[in-house]
């Protein structure tokens, strides 16, 4: 296959943002996850865990409460008081509205879906209407004393249970005066601490209440009497979020000390009827604090400050064991953060808040397999680019020529010109940028760096004409009429006629640049577009989907390649089929048509179309002892598929020319080592 | 396992029931109390526990109740339509049902539905559906037409399924039989055209449904005397579309369609299903409880008196019409197993036939309830390699066999059994193996001098029999002294129980070293080393010095030169095996066997002393062998290991310790025995010590090989 030497980067200092809270919507099987820095993610559970859709962060609009209501609305409240509504199909803020009460801590819609309960600062818990297109305030509940930090509906709809400090009240909706009052008691194992903050509540439809508090508690009440009916210590600290099933048989909470712990409702013996609930399953997947917790039909799901996002699928309720029916650890965002301009081997790295331009370095000497060579030339840190605002930043881009840099926020889009001198290299911002282009949710450059391709959030692609120190608008594709549908991948060819579009539900769209028209559209396939690239010569376009499917469509012949089909006839290796990261990005050697590298997460493939394809009695991975190996063993199972897992976790890797290629990897240690200390545990004695 | 317990009536006020029976037996808000509503003008609210009623209210004279009260469980009031169209609401406190909250509606009611967790949901003849709240808001609205001209609903039932009300009505046009999913919340509702099978003609009398997450089973018994199994999709992938939807047997021939009262069903839990009406051989009704997953009757009981052929179910009381009288039938419905399931229904074996297999497949027999009619691909591959094989031949092999077994000599019997198992291997081999086993002893039982070693030996070593499977086996063979046997039984059995493993010990140390010349036992897990110890001992006792042992300059020098004994026989001992080889290799499947400790411990304390220190000795042998080299394992295949003899000795000692003290031979071993291991924990604690070094060393190595933040590596890729 050939020798390449590998730019291998660990600079990339990315720390991705705990995770705050995660709703999970049944009627979709989609998650939504909102960071620390305030940014919220949708994961499409049905596709393989992929992150369809994201909202870029606001530094003063840190979410703390995030619900779905009516369907498939997304709703969020954060400390600046506002309740946020998210624009699923542009991809956009809907709208915000002020509810004058504080910080926003808690959120929850009835079950019907047609209302909105929000819990404040000032101890005010209200009530606004969902109407078509906005929310209207309704009324108050009795006001509290202190903030209320968790609020549960009753199934039917009569009645509210609020988390507040020391006590939980039960609201009778149609009055929205208080019913009950149950004190929670302070004392944590015999010493009095200061405040017993309750988390988390839970309303189960036999007016049953569950809460979760700082003292390390879980208390069962009966709401009709006030009383508390059981409680169990599960922890030394804070726990800190709850979630119940639908069927109200089991439910899940999160600790600081990062254990999550499964509750059951089982029967007292064995064909009794009489059942009670007891802790069944304690599962330790993070380290940190758990911060918010969810139960869908088949799985529990976790996230917290050390921001990865568990799925453990419960055994019980998995019908086919597959390998969907295993555990998955979800940290990376699945949408590239680099760029890389082949000709003068930069690497862009964005950040929420600034991008860094790295130069990378060189080499004299040769080597064999496996070794690392002596550097010539380290790698340089060029430019450290901070934003203004607060906004976070969406995307960026460094044109293949090095000249350019583009980046956006969720307000403005901003163009530079980058001229070298020797090692230094400064930097002007190119003025003038038009008024509709206000924010791209993807750049890209022409690959002779002339043309700038902007997505922007409502779903119209923008081309614009790069020149000496200015751009001009050449034209705009506007989306099918009467759609609303935001693009988030974008493709160009290398010979500048083609491009290709991908956006979060339908199929791919191709445009022809000569003609500035639609050319076609490549058939829609049920799960989303994760990559996409069009192959040099050829003009193929490939697009890999997040069932890890891999599609290669013939954009001038308006079918798909014939290579294509027989991948589909025969079918993916098994486990090609079974990895569980989305392939995020691909790229071609220039040299060599037959060869497409597309990598993920835990490996890199080139696929090599002139092989047989490997059937699942083939080993797909070589092992590593093969590769020491005569040639002869070698030659005896060549397949298409060249994978290596040598670089991971990987982010990005890019072919910068016929024998070099550039890998950025983020080791999990260097995040962790980041991440602010978690809560002492002893080991050994008391 | 399900059973009917002992009836019992709700008596007080006689109901009129008319012919028609009862209109309905419907739940209240309260556990235990359910209203009962007769075929006139009176409601009944009964406390079942106490048998008596709590209150009962009547319509005017002309008026007739239509449609069974119901309880609203949200606010715990009554409501009943009489009239068709009359509307009424009251509580516990009215007594006068005129003078309680009316509502005049547009259109006829069919049906009032209610369950906990929903307002309740009215259906009408149109079959249209209203929330009670959304109604009773405006009564006068007009209600739309669902089911097309000519359809009447025929039987109705409301669900909660993840907290939304989900309404279930069967329609019926000119033999035609239709199915309509109302899903309330939402407002969507399908429509599915019920299959009925090759002959349209058939009519379907009584109908229950159970919903699963996602399905709803419809149950209907059918004019053809089957009882059929209909699933509907709740949420059915194109709404739009008219479906069909197929039903499969469930039950047949259990209840004459022809039965005066008709037929009623009840879903008890999932694989129970209750069945009211009369037998197909003629007389009375009788109520019978199903258990469909394994098609046998669990309980059944009869009704002189006849029934309404009404029967309704709640929490754990059956309620129908007996006589004139409304009977309660409390039931019991456990998770059922086959052992459980297989019930009432005796066996009748004629003594001619060939009997039953007294064994289960597992393998084949698992889901044989509801899917024998149609059998579907195994989801997974099952262990059983040969499952396309023809059954006949194999079967008929082993019938052969069983027959030769009754009277065939031993010859005969070697031969045909050699024939059935060169034959291929069937699904339900290893029943027949267990069935020819248990023949065999059976026979060894009955006539004392018949004993099939060779056959034996063949079945044991099909490595499908277990000792479950033929329980006397064994006792058999160490009755007979065949070690031979015992130590194939040891090895290929998976569950020999301690007292079993315990009585071949005791048979394998004290069974004649002529005797054991004259048997034929693998030796192959022990390993000769017995000459090669002899021929070194210098080196042996090298090694063993090596590896910490010293038997001298301890603390123990002193019971050492108190024995007076021989300074030098534990080196002695060590160096050749106190057992022959053929001994060693049965007392080794001995080691390898599994027990549970507190089960092995009293039946080790029945072995004589002397025994007991032949088989320390022989322990104490394998140890040392065990520890000359650095693997800590014996050579030779499949040895025991060095867990396996440590646990052993423990046992051994925990057992006989009071008795072993006080032989003096065995006292002798006892101290070297204490001695060694105690020179081996000394060696293991500096191995210890020096691991935490290497370790640290190691750590030095990783990091030395990490790389750095940015570094350019030559890769080729294959």
């Amino acid at each position: 296959m050939g020798e390449f030497r590998v730019h291998r980067v660990r600079f990339f200092n990315y720390v991705p943002s705990g995770i705050r809270c995660v709703a999970y919507n049944n009627h979709s099987n989609r998650l939504a996850v909102s960071r620390t820095d305030g940014t919220v993610e949708i994961y499409n559970l049905s596709a393989n865990y992929f992150q369809e859709k994201f909202f870029p962060g606001h530094e003063s609009r840190s979410t703390e409460a995030l619900c779905w209501a009516k369907g498939q609305r997304l709703f969020s409240g954060g400390l600046n008081g506002e309740i946020v509504e998210y624009d699923l199909q542009a991809l956009d803020i809907k709208y915000s509205v002020d509810a004058f009460g504080g910080p926003i801590w808690s959120l929850a819609a009835s079950p019907s879906g047609s209302q909105l309960l929000i819990g404040c600062e000032d101890g005010s818990v209200k009530l606004f209407q969902i109407t078509s297109d906005k929310i209207q305030f309704e009324r108050n509940f009795d006001p509290q004393k202190s903030r209320i930090l968790s609020l549960s509906w009753h199934p039917s709809g009569t009645h509210i249970a609020a988390g507040s400090i020391d006590y939980i009240s039960v609201f009778d909706v149609k009055s929205g005066s208080a019913t009950h009052k149950m004190i929670v008691d302070r004392r944590y194992m015999g010493v009095s601490k200061r405040k017993c903050v309750i988390w988390g509540v839970a309303f189960l439809s036999d007016g049953t209440v569950i809460s979760v508090d700082s003292a390390g508690k879980v208390q069962f009440w009966d709401s009709a009497t006030g009383t508390l009916v059981k409680s169990h210590l599960i922890a030394n600290a804070d726990v800190q979020s709850i979630a119940v099933s639908d069927q109200e048989d089991s439910f899940v909470v999160g600790t600081a000390e990062g254990t999550v712990f499964h509750f059951q409702l089982v029967s007292v013996a064995s064909n009794s009827t009489e059942k009670q609930w007891v802790r069944t399953k304690p599962f330790q997947h993070h380290t940190h604090d758990v911060r918010a917790v969810a139960h869908s039909p088949t799985a529990l799901i976790s996230g917290g400050t050390d921001t990865h996002l568990v799925i453990r699928p419960l055994m019980e309720k998995v019908e086919v064991k597959n390998y969907d029916a295993a555990l998955r650890k979800i940290t990376f965002p699945h949408r590239r953060l680099i760029s890389c301009s082949k000709k003068k081997q930069l690497l862009l790295f964005q950040f929420a808040h600034h991008l860094e331009l790295w130069r990378l370095g060189a080499t004299a000497a040769a080597g064999k397999n496996g070794d690392v060579l002596p550097l010539s030339k380290n790698a340089d840190h060029l430019l450290e680019l901070k934003t203004k605002g607060p906004e976070n930043i969406i995307c960026s881009s460094v044109s293949p020529c090095g000249n350019w840099m583009a980046y956006s926020t969720a307000s403005r889009f901003f163009l530079y010109r980058l001229s070298y001198e020797h090692d230094s290299v400064s930097l002007q911002r190119v003025p003038k940028t038009p008024a509709f282009l206000r924010s791209a949710l993807q750049i890209l450059f022409s690959e002779d760096s002339t043309k700038l391709f902007v997505a922007s959030s409502q779903g119209p692609l923008h081309i614009m004409q790069l020149s000496e120190g200015c751009f001009k608008h050449v034209h705009t594709f506007q989306p099918p009429s009467g759609t609303v549908e935001a693009m988030c991948l974008l493709a160009v060819s290398p010979d500048g006629h083609w491009l290709a579009s991908s956006g979060t539900s339908a199929g791919v769209h191709v445009y022809s640049l000569k003609q500035l028209k639609p050319h076609c559209t490549v058939p829609a396939y049920n799960f989303p577009v994760t990559a996409l690239a069009i192959a040099p010569n050829t003009n193929n376009l490939v697009i890999a989907h997040s069932d890890q499917q891999v599609f290669e469509y013939s954009i001038p012949e308006k079918q798909y390649t014939e290579w294509s089909r027989t991948i589909q006839k025969q079918g993916f290796h098994y486990l090609w089929l079974q990895r569980d990261t989305p392939i995020t990005h691909i790229s071609f050697h220039p040299k060599r048509p037959m060869h497409i590298l597309l990598h993920d997460a835990y490996m890199f493939c080139i696929i090599d179309k002139a092989l047989p394809l490997p059937n699942d009695k083939s080993l797909l991975y070589n092992p590593p002892s093969l590769t020491s190996e005569s040639g002869v063993v070698r030659r005896r199972t060549p397949h298409a598929f060249k994978i290596s897992k040598k670089y991971k976790p990987l982010l990005f890797m890019e072919l910068l020319d016929e024998r070099t290629l550039v890998a950025v990897e983020r080791p999990l240690d260097a995040i962790i080592a980041q991440l602010p200390p978690p809560i002492k545990k002893k080991k050994f004695g008391t | 396992m399900a059973a009917l317990e002992e009836a019992f009536t709700l008596p007080g006020v006689p109901l009129g029931a008319g012919p028609d029976g009862l209109l309905g037996v419907e739940q209240s808000d309260k556990a235990d109390q359910f209203l009962v509503t007769d075929g006139g003008r009176t409601v009944i609210l009964y406390k079942v526990s106490d048998q008596k009623p709590l209150g009962s209210w009547s319509v005017k004279q002309g008026q007739i109740i239509t449609c069974p009260a119901v309880c609203n469980f949200q606010t715990g009031e009554y409501i009943l339509v009489h009239d068709n169209k009359v509307l009424r609401i009251w509580n516990n406190e009215d007594v006068n049902l005129d003078k309680v909250f009316k509502a005049t509606l547009s259109a006829e009611v069919f049906r009032v539905h209610s369950v906990q967790g929903t307002e309740p949901l009215v259906l009408f003849t149109s079959g249209a559906v209203r929330g009670l709240e959304a109604l009773l808001a405006e009564p006068q609205q007009t209600v739309e037409t669902v089911i097309p001209e000519g359809e009447t609903i025929k039987w109705t039932k409301l669900f909660m399924v993840f907290k939304h009300p989900i309404l279930l009505f069967i329609t019926e046009k000119r033999g035609a039989y239709f199915a309509y999913v109302h899903v309330h919340t939402s407002g969507a509702s399908s429509r599915h055209a019920l299959a009925l099978g090759p002959e349209d003609t058939s009519v379907l009398h009584s109908f229950a449904a159970s919903v699963d997450r996602k399905l709803i089973s419809l149950i209907t018994f059918s004019s053809d005397g089957g009882i059929y199994e209909t699933l509907i999709p709740m949420h059915p992938s194109d709404p739009g579309k008219n479906q069909v939807a197929v039903r499969s047997l469930v039950l047949k021939g259990i209840v004459s369609d022809k039965a005066q009262s008709g037929v009623a069903l009840s879903i008890l839990d999932r694989d129970h299903l209750a069945v009211l009406g009369t037998p197909l051989s003629g007389g009375k009704d009788c109520l019978s409880v199903w258990n469909i997953k394994f098609q046998t009757m669990q309980a059944s009981k009869d009704f002189p008196q006849g029934t309404s052929g009404q029967l309704w179910s709640y929490g754990e009381h059956l309620f129908l019409l007996h006589g004139r009288l409304l009977t309660v039938i409390p039931y019991k419905c456990e998770a059922s197993s086959l052992a459980g399931a297989m019930g009432k229904l005796k066996h009748s074996v004629e003594p001619g036939t060939p009997a039953m297999s007294h064994f289960v497949n597992w393998e084949t027999s698992q889901d044989c309830g509801l899917d024998s009619q149609k059998p579907e691909l195994p989801r997974r591959t099952l262990r059983t390699k040969n499952v396309a094989v023809s059954l006949q031949p194999a079967v008929s092999a082993a019938k052969q066999l069983l027959l030769t077994i009754k009277n065939g000599t031993e010859k005969h019997m070697e031969v045909e059994l050699r024939k059935f198992l060169a034959a291929k291997q069937s699904p339900d081999f290893h029943t027949a193996v267990g069935d020819i086993a248990s023949s065999l002893l059976g026979r060894c039982k009955a006539e004392p001098s018949f004993y099939p070693r060779g056959c034996l030996t063949q079945l044991v070593q099909t490595h499908v029999l277990s000792h479950s499977l033929c329980p006397g086996l064994m006792d058999l063979a160490v009755e007979k002294a065949d070690v031979q046997l015992l130590q194939l039984c040891l090895q290929h059995f998976p569950d020999v129980p301690e007292r079993t493993t315990c009585a071949c010990l005791k048979l394998f140390l004290s069974i004649g070293e002529d005797r054991l010349q004259e048997t034929d036992v693998s030796t192959e897990s022990v390993f000769h080393c017995g000459d090669a110890g002899q021929e070194e001992p210098m080196e042996t006792q090298k090694e063993i010095l090596e590896n910490g042992f010293q038997a001298e300059g301890d603390q123990c020098r002193d019971c050492d030169r108190g024995l007076k004994g021989k300074p030098l026989g534990s080196a002695e001992e060590a160096s050749s095996s106190p057992v022959t080889p053929k001994r060693a290799a049965l007392l080794n499947a001995v080691l390898h066997s599994a027990y549970s400790e507190a089960s092995l411990l009293p039946h080790l304390k029945d072995i004589p002393a002397q025994h007991v220190t032949l088989f320390l000795r022989y322990l104490y042998f394998l140890y040392l062998k065990c520890s000359e080299n650095a693997t800590l394992t014996l050579p030779g295949t499949h040895p025991p290991s060095l867990n396996q003899i440590m646990d052993w000795t423990c046992l051994l000692l925990d057992a006989n310790f009071t008795v072993v003290v006080m032989v003096p031979e065995a006292k002798r071993l006892l101290i070297s025995l204490y001695k060694f291991v105690k020179a081996q924990i000394s060696v293991y604690s500096e191995l210890n010590k020096i691991q935490v070094s290497f370790r640290e060393l190691q750590k030095l190595n990783q990091e030395k090989t990490r790389t750095e933040l940015y570094s350019i590596e030559v890769l080729e890729l294959f």
